[in-house]
C-alpha cells in the first residue's frame, strides 16, 4: 500500500466521507446513544473493531464468497464479530454494558458496517480494507463524541458523565453551574437531530469556505485543464 | 372617458399592516390578562419581544438580509407575544427568552425566515419547553392568592425562591388530575363547583382572556386578516369531540363550553392556526387543517399526560400541511375541475 493511498482513505474516513456528516448513515445509535460524551466513544470503539477486523475478514475471503449470496455471508462475518465484542463488553465493562444495551448487538444491523464492506472490502485488498474500516470507525467516532459532548453539555451541564463505568474513580465534569436547568431537549432525540443538522452545517460551511479559497487562488477555470 | 386597468386592488396589504392589526386583536386579551395577573405579563411580553428582536436582527445580519425592513415588519413580534401570553406569566425570565430565541433562530430562520418556516415558531417554543421543563411550564399562578408586583418581578427575576403556594395548576390540568385522583368517584359537575379554579363556564378568570381572545379574533375576521375556516373548523372540532363524549358520559367529561373557554382553544384558533405560513393556505385545506388539530389537542388535553394540547396538535397538523394543500387545490378560475 503506498503513501499517497493510505493518506486517501484516511481522510475519505475522517472527513471527506465521513459515516454520520456525509453519508448520513447509522443514524439509530447516533440518536439513542449520544447523550453523553462516553457512550458515543464506548459504541464508535466497539463498531472501530467490528468494522477493521470485517473489512480484513471480507476482504481476505472476497475471492471464495460466492458473489450471488455475498451479502448473507457479510452478515454472518459480521454478527460472529460483533457477538465477540458484545461479550467482551459484558466481560469486561459490564456497567457500560448495561446502558448501551441493545445497541452493540445492534452494530450487526449498522448500515455504515455493511456499507463499507460491500463497497469497499469486497474490492480491495485486506491492509487497505482493515485501515478503511479503522478509518471510517474514527470518523464516526469524533462525531459521535462532539455530538454526545454536546448534547450532554446542553442537556446537563456537565461532561464525561458515566466515565467512571470505564475508568472506575474518575468523576464528570461539571462545566455549568450546579443550578444549571438543564435543556431536556437536547437529550431527547429530537435534540440530536437538530443537532447533527448543525453539525452538517457546519462541515458544509468549512467545506465552502475552502473551495472559495481555492478558487480566489487559482481563478483558472477547472475546465482548461480537461480540455 | 377614463379607462382603467385590471387589478383594481385599492387596498395596501403588506406583512407589517397584518401583523400589526394581529397585534392590535390581541390586546383585548392582554387587557384582562392584566386585570387578572396584574402588569407582570406586560413585563414578560416585553422580554420576549426583546429576544425576538434581538435574535432576528442577529440572524439578518448573519444571512445578509436588509435589517429594517425585517426587523420592522413585526413578524417576530406577534411571534414574541405569542409566546409570552402561552407561558405561564410567572415563569422566570431565562424561560422565555429561551423560548423566543428558538422560536426565531430555529423554527423560524433555520428553516429559511418568513416565509418559509414548516412549523409555527411560538407553538415550536412551547413545545420545546414544556418538554424540556416540564415543571416550571405548568406553574401557573394561583389566583386566590395574588401577589404584589413588586413579589412577582421577583419570582420572574429570580431574586426571589419559588413557592409552590403561589402556583396552581391551569383549569384544563386541575380538573384531570381531579378525576385522576377521583378514580370515577368524582363527577365534573362537582370538581367544577370548587369556586377557586373554576368560575361561570370555564377557569375561574382565565374564561374571560378567552372571550377576549374571542373578540379580537371576530375583529380580525371582520378585517379580513384571517377568513373564517380554520377558526370555524377548529372550535367545531373542539365542540363535537367534547360534545361527544360529554353526552357519552357527563360525569367524566367537561361540557363543550368548558373547553371552547379553557386553556389554549380560543388564542389556538385564532392566532395561531390561522397563520397563514405554517398552515394550510386552500379553503377546503383550512378546514380540514383546523379541524384535525381540534381532534388532536382534544385528545392530547383529555387523555394525555401534557397540560393542554394545542400546542403539539398544531405542529404535528404543521407537518401534514404540504399534503393537506396538495389534495386541496381550489380549480384554476374558468376550469370545472382542478388541473
Amino acid at each position: 500500500m503506498t503513501r499517497d493511498e493510505f493518506r486517501e482513505i484516511a481522510a475519505n474516513g475522517v472527513w471527506a466521507k465521513n459515516t454520520s456528516l456525509i453519508q448520513i448513515l447509522g443514524l439509530c445509535p447516533l440518536l439513542a446513544v449520544t447523550t453523553n460524551l462516553v457512550n458515543g466513544v464506548m459504541l464508535s470503539l466497539a463498531t472501530i473493531i467490528v468494522m477493521a477486523i470485517s473489512g480484513l475478514a471480507v476482504s481476505s475471503l472476497r475471492f471464495l464468497i460466492p458473489h450471488e449470496i455475498r451479502i448473507p455471508v457479510f452478515i454472518l462475518i459480521v454478527a460472529a464479530l460483533v457477538t465477540v465484542v458484545d461479550l467482551l463488553f459484558n466481560a469486561w465493562l459490564h456497567e457500560l454494558y448495561l446502558v448501551l444495551g441493545i445497541f452493540i448487538p445492534l452494530i450487526v444491523t449498522n448500515c455504515i458496517v455493511l456499507a463499507r464492506v460491500e463497497a469497499f472490502a469486497n474490492k480491495s485488498p485486506p491492509l487497505q480494507a482493515m485501515f478503511d474500516g479503522i478509518f471510517m470507525g474514527v470518523g464516526m467516532l469524533w462525531t459521535l463524541a462532539l455530538l454526545g459532548g454536546l448534547r450532554e453539555l446542553i442537556g446537563g451541564g456537565t461532561l464525561f458523565s458515566g466515565i467512571d463505568m470505564v475508568f472506575p474513580g474518575l468523576q464528570a465534569l461539571q462545566l455549568l453551574p450546579k443550578d444549571y436547568p438543564g435543556l431536556l431537549l437536547a437529550i431527547l432525540p429530537p435534540g440530536a437531530f437538530i443537532l447533527l443538522g448543525c453539525l452538517i452545517a457546519w462541515k458544509n460551511w468549512i467545506e465552502a469556505r475552502a473551495a472559495a479559497r481555492q478558487q480566489r487562488r487559482s481563478p483558472q477555470p477547472a475546465t482548461a485543464a480537461g480540455a | 372617458m377614463n379607462f382603467t386597468t385590471p387589478p383594481y386592488l385599492t387596498q395596501n396589504v403588506s406583512v407589517q399592516r397584518v401583523m400589526l392589526q394581529v397585534l392590535a386583536a390581541l390586546l383585548p386579551g392582554i387587557a384582562i390578562y392584566v386585570w387578572l395577573i396584574g402588569p407582570i405579563i406586560l413585563v414578560q411580553i416585553a422580554i420576549a419581544t426583546a429576544a425576538s428582536l434581538l435574535a432576528e436582527a442577529f440572524m439578518l445580519s448573519l444571512l445578509k438580509k436588509p435589517l429594517g425592513l425585517f426587523l420592522g415588519d413585526g413578524s417576530a413580534t406577534v411571534t414574541a407575544w405569542l409566546i409570552a401570553l402561552a407561558f405561564p406569566p410567572l415563569a422566570p425570565w431565562w424561560l422565555i427568552v429561551v423560548g423566543a430565541l428558538f422560536a426565531i433562530v430555529v423554527a423560524k430562520h433555520l428553516y429559511g425566515g418568513l416565509g418559509q418556516n414548516p412549523f409555527n415558531p411560538a407553538m415550536i417554543a412551547f413545545a420545546v419547553c414544556i418538554v424540556s421543563f416540564p415543571a416550571l411550564m405548568s406553574q401557573w399562578p394561583a389566583l386566590d392568592r395574588q401577589a404584589g408586583f413588586s413579589e412577582q418581578l421577583a419570582l420572574v427575576l429570580g431574586t426571589a425562591p419559588r413557592l409552590d403556594t403561589m402556583s396552581g395548576a391551569t383549569p384544563l390540568d386541575a380538573l384531570k388530575t381531579a378525576l385522576k385522583l377521583g378514580e370515577g368517584n368524582t363527577t365534573v359537575a362537582t370538581i367544577l363547583a370548587d369556586a377557586h379554579n373554576f368560575g361561570y363556564f370555564a377557569g375561574k378568570g382565565w374564561e374571560w382572556v378567552a372571550v377576549a381572545y374571542l373578540l379580537g379574533g371576530l375583529w380580525l375576521w371582520q378585517r379580513r386578516i384571517i377568513t373564517w375556516h380554520a377558526p370555524f373548523a377548529f372550535l367545531a372540532g373542539i365542540v363535537l369531540f367534547s360534545g361527544a363524549l360529554w353526552l357519552w358520559d357527563p360525569a367524566q367529561f367537561a361540557n363543550p363550553v368548558f373547553h371552547l373557554f379553557s386553556g389554549g382553544s380560543m388564542l389556538g384558533a385564532f392566532f395561531i392556526v390561522t397563520d397563514p405560513v405554517s398552515g394550510s393556505t386552500t379553503p377546503r385545506g383550512k378546514l380540514i387543517f383546523g379541524f384535525s388539530a381540534a381532534a388532536l389537542a382534544y385528545l392530547i388535553r383529555v387523555f394525555g399526560g401534557y397540560p393542554d394540547g394545542v400546542a403539539f396538535a398544531v405542529l404535528l397538523m404543521n407537518i401534514c400541511v404540504p399534503l393537506i394543500d396538495l389534495y386541496t387545490q381550489p380549480p384554476i378560475f374558468g376550469m370545472k375541475s382542478k388541473p
